[in-house]
């Protein structure tokens, strides 16, 4: 053996050193999360509100939040990024404009979400007098996801081919008349990958929300169904602190005695939630391409 | 005549075209609507950020320079007390930092995936990666706070918060990113070049180093640069493990603060419109123009990649 | 071969006139040009198209067929620069004001990869017609069943015309897709090389069916296949470096070519 077969060698087993002591990380970040996380879920966890001076509460108004936060977010920003992706793949031409368009597209997807936060207080919370409230939240979060949903949405629009965008104009129909019912459809299960991996980052943003959704978790009257009362649920005025901001909010403020069960358990609960979300991504964009694709 | 009724009839503007002006203008709107929410943040932090020195008075230089912050306050020497420097040179230690720690690591492990073990690559550490990517940052910081912290007092002492747990955290946080997308850098590379190489007699790792790192270059730049933006950014795991404490880092183990951590510490604790509120805009405008800068270099790597190929 | 062309003394372009009393033009283009960015990709090209006939385009790859026949339809709106008149049933429909939907429409355009859409094939062939507000079922019905015995496909479909269109073989939605042009009713059917990602089998059907459509339509193929265009149609024009050499009657162009390249290019002396 030559030196520079040794030197390969040992290059290569240098490599797998590094990778095998990432993995290590990434393994003991996993595993850490959910042991110990998982033994202090329960339902009881899952259910009951929250206490902030008493060990014993759960997270039950924080996950509904997090949840109707998500859905309102995404309910506003899908049109709004499905339009901007239609635009993009079917309307720009190769110029000035287009290339400032993606160019703001591409600044407000990464500007700090901090940034995005305080923007969100300003305009809602401050101007429209929203205060700290679901609509404020919920807004802000649209914001926050709209660049990332419109460029899934845009990629999946350019992996359909060609030629079936020429076979609705060839029938003389618009281009806007192609890709609405065309194009979409025949990319829809990108597309709805594409949503459920945004939604993933949506359900744990938190930075966005302590100063637009706010810090606290009035009790929920679960029988009141109302949009319109400031207690029921739905109430898009009401503060709503998410999962996310509850594991920052109990850590900076060490008041509550079960924290770290309380911000363990939580997490796992995130974790899981997006580790169901990528699943499902996977899963269910293959089983809608099945279903298009495959004898009805 | 014929002729003139057939010409009318499809001279006059169908149903069809009409759907079309419809939906180009309704598709516009919604991107002219983003385009207007990314200008109205830079407007808003902008405007908000600058009136700390054009309304406030106070001097750029002391802004930039200066090392204590209270804003409201005077330093001893008679000056505004709304010196950032404390805070800037936090975010710049950490993200530096975790970006020099999280490099190499990352670069490892995506060749690791890519040409020493693809296939356990791609079955196991991909998507272990894509999923970190996905955890919320708060569970980092959660981490951070609960092992990071405690590890980093036993072992150097003092309370543990600081520039090194935050490092630390970031570092975590910003490796599945980096590493992801050098994974994509290196498997866009053609395969052709590395068969080529190692036909010519070159050993794995000459073919690694020569040929597929170099061709993934500006890609794995890039990489590293958002990787970068986004340590930079990073508001509550950094918050939660540095300290809070808006003093000149000491060391690496002393309470510290970034811009982003007192900007979330501070930011319900003050009225809209006074000083202390203002001198907290400076520090967003401080985030947002990074975050533009950090942008504008992803694009110039683009080009000079480009552009060498 | 080079100095057979002046011994011969043949012309170098040779276009058939019609008798004007005598053919009922469907198309015709006059001073076509067309460009991509800046550079002509076709001129010379002043054709008339007969009324139920089958003309073929022939011509070596890149000789610019299908940008003749995008331009007749106006397919290559935003795509290529077209100058001049294109004239259907006597009117230019190459001018602004002209409404392109309807234009296509009435002339119905196949490709070449058979391209049917994540449908079902009853949508398929009725989507663009639902999207022109017709919905009354038995006239959808109706359509189905006309225009897949017209594509000589009814037969293998009728019992599953709800399955995903993307599960047919590609000579089945081939012909699904020329059903759904017909759907419209159009009277000219432009078709890019149909046959060319089929097998022999399909090929042939697909051949009896444009023959049989003859009779309601004006068609106008591209394609590659010398055989397929002595075979099929009754015209042939042969272009080449976007030009069109020669035009005249199928029998002629194949036995009889007035244009020495013509002739070189159907005996397979080319280049
Ligand atoms: N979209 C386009 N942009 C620029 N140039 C084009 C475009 N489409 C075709 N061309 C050019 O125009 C010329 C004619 O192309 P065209 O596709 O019409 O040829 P064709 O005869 O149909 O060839 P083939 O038999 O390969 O289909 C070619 O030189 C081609 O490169
Ligand atoms: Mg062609």
């Amino acid at each position: 053996m030559n030196r520079t077969q040794k030197q390969s060698r040992f290059a290569i087993a240098c490599l797998k050193a590094v990778a095998g002591f990432v993995v290590v990380i990434l393994a003991f970040l996993i595993g850490y999360i959910f042991i110990t996380g998982l033994p202090n879920i329960s339902w009881h966890f899952l259910t009951s509100p929250a206490k902030a001076f008493n060990a014993g509460g759960g997270i039950g108004i924080q996950l509904f939040n997090s949840f109707y936060l998500l859905v309102l977010a995404m309910l506003i920003s899908l049109p709004i990024a499905l339009g901007a992706a239609i635009y993009l793949n079917v309307y720009a031409k190769d110029n000035w404009f287009t290339s400032m368009i993606k160019t703001s597209i591409e600044i407000l997807s990464s500007l700090p979400s901090v940034v995005v936060g305080l923007f969100g207080f300003l305009l809602f919370v401050v101007q429209f007098n929203y205060g700290f409230s679901i609509i404020s939240g919920a807004l802000t979060l649209t914001i926050f996801n709209l660049p990332l949903l419109t460029r899934n949405i845009e990629d999946s629009l350019s992996n359909v081919p060609d030629d079936q965008r020429q076979g609705g104009l060839g029938l003389g129909l618009s281009k806007y008349e192609t890709i609405i019912h065309i194009v979409v459809p025949a990319s829809l299960p990108g597309i709805i990958s594409g949503i459920i991996l945004c939604s993933g980052r949506v359900f744990g943003e938190a930075a966005a929300l302590i100063y637009t959704a706010g810090q606290s978790a009035p009790a929920l009257n679960f029988a009141d169904w109302n949009p319109f009362n400031i207690d029921s649920p739905l109430s898009p005025l009401r503060p709503a602190e998410t999962l996310a901001v509850h594991i920052w909010k109990i850590n900076s403020e060490g008041i509550m005695p079960d924290l770290t069960q309380v911000s363990s358990g939580s997490a796992a609960v995130l974790v899981l939630a997006i580790l169901i979300f990528n699943l499902s991504a996977r899963f269910i964009g293959r089983k809608v391409f099945e279903r298009m694709t495959s004898v009805k | 005549m014929q002729n003139q009724k057939l010409a009318k009839k499809l001279m006059k503007k169908s149903k069809t075209a009409r759907y079309e002006r419809f939906g180009h203008l309704l598709s516009l709107s919604a991107l002219l609507l983003i385009m207007a929410i990314v200008l109205g943040i830079i407007v808003f932090v902008a405007s908000k950020g600058l009136a700390t020195f054009f309304k406030d008075g106070i001097s750029v230089k002391d802004f930039f320079t200066g090392t204590l912050w209270n804003p409201g306050t005077k330093t001893p020497g008679g000056h505004q007390a709304v010196g950032a420097l404390p805070m800037i040179v936090g975010s710049f230690l950490v993200t530096i930092l975790a970006a020099l720690l999280a490099t190499p690591f990352a670069i490892g492990t995506a060749v690791y995936m890519t040409e020493i073990s693809p296939k356990r690559g791609a079955k196991i550490l991909q998507p272990v990666t894509e999923l970190l990517v996905g955890i919320p940052s708060v569970v980092y910081g959660f981490i951070g706070l609960s092992v990071v912290v405690p590890f980093v007092r036993n072992t150097f002492g003092g309370s543990g918060f600081g520039i090194l747990s935050g490092t630390f955290v970031l570092f975590v946080m910003i490796l599945p990113t980096i590493v992801s997308m050098t994974v994509d850098s290196l498997r866009g590379g053609s395969r052709f070049y590395r068969q080529a190489s190692l036909a010519l007699g070159a050993t794995k790792w000459q073919t690694i180093w020569k040929v597929v790192l170099r061709a993934a270059t500006p890609g794995i730049l890039t990489a590293v640069v958002f990787g970068m933006a986004r340590a930079f950014g990073e508001a509550l795991a950094v918050q939660m493990v540095i300290g809070n404490a808006a003093l000149m880092p000491q060391n690496l183990t002393s309470p510290a603060s970034t811009l982003t951590s007192v900007l979330t510490a501070g930011m319900g604790n003050t009225v809209m419109g006074s000083l202390q509120n203002d001198a907290l805009w400076s520090l967003a405008l401080v985030l947002l123009v990074m975050s533009l800068l950090f942008n504008l270099l992803v694009h110039m790597i683009g080009r000079k990649g480009a552009f060498k190929k | 071969m080079q100095n057979t062309t002046e011994l011969n003394n043949k012309p170098k372009r040779f276009i058939y006139d019609f008798n004007p009393e005598e053919t009922d033009i469907t198309m015709q283009t006059k001073d076509l040009e067309i460009y991509y960015g800046k550079t002509l990709a076709m001129h010379n090209a002043d054709l008339k198209f007969q009324k139920n006939t089958i003309t073929a385009l022939i011509g070596p790859s890149g000789s610019g067929k299908s940008t003749f026949l995008r331009a007749l339809n106006r397919m290559n709106d935003g795509v290529a620069t077209v100058k001049g008149e294109i004239l259907y049933q006597g009117v230019n429909i190459n001018q602004p004001k002209i409404d392109v939907y309807e234009v296509r429409r009435r002339i119905g355009m196949v490709f070449q990869r058979p391209n049917p859409f994540a449908k079902s094939i009853y949508d398929n062939v009725t989507f663009a017609l639902q999207r022109r507000g017709i919905h009354d079922k038995k006239t959808l019905d109706r359509v189905v069943e006309t225009t897949l015995k017209q594509a000589a496909v009814w037969d293998q479909v009728k019992d599953s015309l709800n399955k995903s269109a993307l599960s047919l073989s590609g000579g089945q939605a081939q012909r699904v897709c020329i059903a759904r042009a017909l759907a419209v009713r159009p009277d000219v059917l432009l078709l890019d090389e149909p046959a060319s990602a089929l097998d022999p089998v399909s090929t042939q059907q697909l051949e009896a069916t444009l023959r049989e459509l003859k009779k309601d339509y004006t068609i106008i193929i591209v394609t590659h296949n010398m055989q397929q265009a002595a075979r099929l149609s009754d015209y042939t024009v042969f272009f080449n470096m976007g030009e069109a050499i020669e035009y005249n009657k199928t029998r002629k162009v194949f036995t009889r070519p007035k244009v020495q390249m013509t002739d070189d290019y159907v005996s397979g002396n080319f280049g």
